[in-house]
């Protein structure tokens, strides 16, 4: 059966990817705005730079952060300053890798929400008097509600399925740091393959789970 | 002197704006009551024109309305289209897909400060949308889409109204459902329109001025039956030349069951209409429909005949016509006759004439 600490690293997995996919949320939708709206030579930059936790391997992702965030690293002699000391290994270290490494999963799907809703909807709205900040809650983000949703459900899961990045920045710290994946990991090397066999099965049906919502949901919009 | 006086309860329209392969440039003093038409063939930059006016596109040059500046380059000054008291009406409506037609009414209006001067239940009423309210707008038909983008634009109390080709997304059976609402708008309502159309019957019917555009270039700009008599426009030359006569009913004939229309320089007689007495009716008379007598014609079943005065001989769309212009006591006339019977009658300018009508179209 599940023991404490296996317990313990599913309350911290969820923990992470909740409060992950909150700052995902709120960080990724104006990038996509302006991904979407701008006509800027510096549209592919961006966007390739969002796009690269995709293709990178975790480690490398890890890797950087590290090395930004510690002891001699510009963020790192930063969060000193502020008197909060280095951010790796520590559960906001981890926020942060996630937050970059989540990055494109809420990006693209509220960037093509945002295209979806094309000029004329922001047209319209301007010639009802409806300025730009009011345009976007009344019109924009309701008729981009499902590429919200999209967006909230792939950087949650994808958030919870990370291994490589928690293990560079985060270690293995009870409490603080171990999530299931590394938890999982830990059984192995302990050859403990029920309880391997236990927490991944669960994440196989979580994983499944989310997909399945993500796949058969109606590509219609709620209001038709 | 004129200028001046027309700017100030007008509006004014100087814009420029220059992409690959076109250019807009215009500068306009357009009336700041009734309908104006800007009409001209797709690509002549009417709409362009339009949504520059509603600050959709920001060209270089000025736009004030009356007296009010809502764009001015030379001093960076640009008014945003939300800042605008303006109603715009898409080609295609435009509606919010996610709100009802209630809401979607309401979403202009509740952003609308100070009093309303058009009353929400008025535009419904007078586009008919009564039953639609608590409908989503993915259910409706084109037609209906097209009047609730109408009423929603008309329920913010514009100062201006701003269409851009309302129609021209729908077949002539849901044009002619709606013409009819937007003829009620320009009698009851007292908003300047600007009114994009490449269609002539349109302008014919609804507007009061006409701005004729080619090729982002005001080729003219007047009164809706001076410009349509002029025939060094491409107007005259388009198969369906000729006039727009505002008449009043005169009298109906019971017996033969037709009626009288009055106008400065004559009547003619129509099939019996349905309008009282008094009612003011706008018809449109063909050049094709004209033709001319040196006397007074007896023995003919053509009913409608004005005595009228050559003005002007133009030529026609083929070699083998030309266009005359005549006026009658103040209300012009076109009519499209052969060469041969010009050279025949010796018909020259100065010359007073016999007009015989052979067919008047009404026009609402």
């Amino acid at each position: 059966m599940l023991t404490e600490v296996d317990l313990a690293a599913i309350r911290l997995t969820l923990k992470l990817a909740t409060v992950t996919t909150v700052i995902l949320l709120i960080v990724g939708t104006p990038i996509a705005w302006w991904l979407a709206r701008t006509r800027s030579k510096w549209k592919g930059v961006v966007g390739a730079v969002v796009a690269l936790p995709l293709v990178l391997p975790p480690t490398v992702l890890g890797f950087y952060l590290l090395v930004a965030m510690g002891p001699n690293g510009p963020v790192g002699r930063f969060t000193e300053s502020l008197g909060l000391g280095t951010l790796p290994f520590t559960f906001p270290g981890l926020v942060v890798a996630s937050v970059f490494y989540s990055l494109p999963f809420v990006v693209q799907p509220v960037q093509n929400a945002f295209e979806a809703v094309g000029e004329r909807m922001l047209e319209a709205a301007a010639t009802l008097r409806a300025g730009p900040l009011d345009t976007f809650f009344s019109v924009v983000v309701p008729l981009a509600r499902p590429g919200f949703v999209t967006a909230a459900v792939l950087g949650f899961a994808h958030t919870v399925g990370e291994f490589g990045v928690v293990l560079m920045i985060g270690g293995n710290i009870p409490e603080k740091t171990r999530v299931v994946s590394v938890q999982i990991y830990d059984h192995v090397e302990a050859l403990e393959y029920a309880e391997a066999h236990l927490l991944s099965a669960g994440m196989l049906a979580f994983s499944f789970v989310v997909l399945l919502f993500l796949y058969t949901r109606k590509g219609v919009r709620a209001w038709k | 002197m004129e200028m001046n006086a027309l700017s100030a309860d007008g509006i004014r329209a100087r814009c420029r704006v220059d992409w690959p392969g076109f250019t807009l440039d215009v500068d306009l003093d357009l009336p700041g009551r009734g309908v104006t038409a800007l009409f001209g063939h797709s690509g002549s930059g009417k709409t362009t024109l339009l949504r520059c006016i509603a600050g959709l596109e920001r060209g270089v040059g000025e736009v004030l309305f009356k007296g009010t500046v809502w764009q001015d380059s030379a001093h960076g000054a640009f008014l945003p289209t939300h800042k605008r008291p303006l109603g715009y009406v898409f080609q295609e409506a435009s509606l919010f897909p996610h709100l009802s037609v209630r809401r979607n009414l309401e979403f202009g209006r509740k952003r609308v400060g100070g009093q309303h001067r058009v009353s929400l239940d008025h535009a419904v009423e007078l586009l008919g949308i009564g039953h639609l309210l608590e409908r989503m707008p993915g259910g409706l038909s084109g037609g209906e889409r097209q009047r609730v983008g109408i009423a929603r634009a008309l329920a913010t109390s514009p100062e201006l109204l701003l269409m851009d080709e309302p129609l021209a997304a729908l077949d002539l059976k849901r044009k002619a459902e709606i013409l009819p609402y937007l003829e009620r708008l320009h009698d009851e309502l007292d908003i300047p329109v600007l009114y994009v159309s490449h269609s002539p019957d349109e302008v014919a019917r609804l507007a009061d001025h006409v701005v004729l555009m080619e090729e982002g270039r005001v080729v003219a700009s007047g009164g809706l039956g001076e410009t349509l008599a002029r025939l060094d426009l491409p107007l005259a030359f388009a198969e369906d030349a000729g006039v727009v006569i505002e008449a009043t009913v005169g009298e109906h004939d019971a017996r033969y069951h037709l009626t009288r229309l009055d106008f400065a320089g004559g009547s003619v007689f129509v099939a019996r209409r349905p309008e009282a007495p008094g009612s003011r009716l706008r018809c449109r008379v063909h050049a094709r429909d004209v033709s001319l007598a040196r006397e007074r014609v007896e023995g003919t079943s053509i009913t409608n005949l004005l005595p009228a005065t050559v003005t002007e001989i133009a030529d026609a769309d083929t070699p083998a016509h030309v266009l005359v212009r005549l006026e009658a006591e103040g209300t012009a006339l076109i009519a499209r006759i052969t060469r041969r019977s010009l050279d025949q009658l010796q018909i020259e300018t100065g010359l007073r004439m016999w007009a015989q009508i052979k067919a008047v179209a009404l026009l609402g």
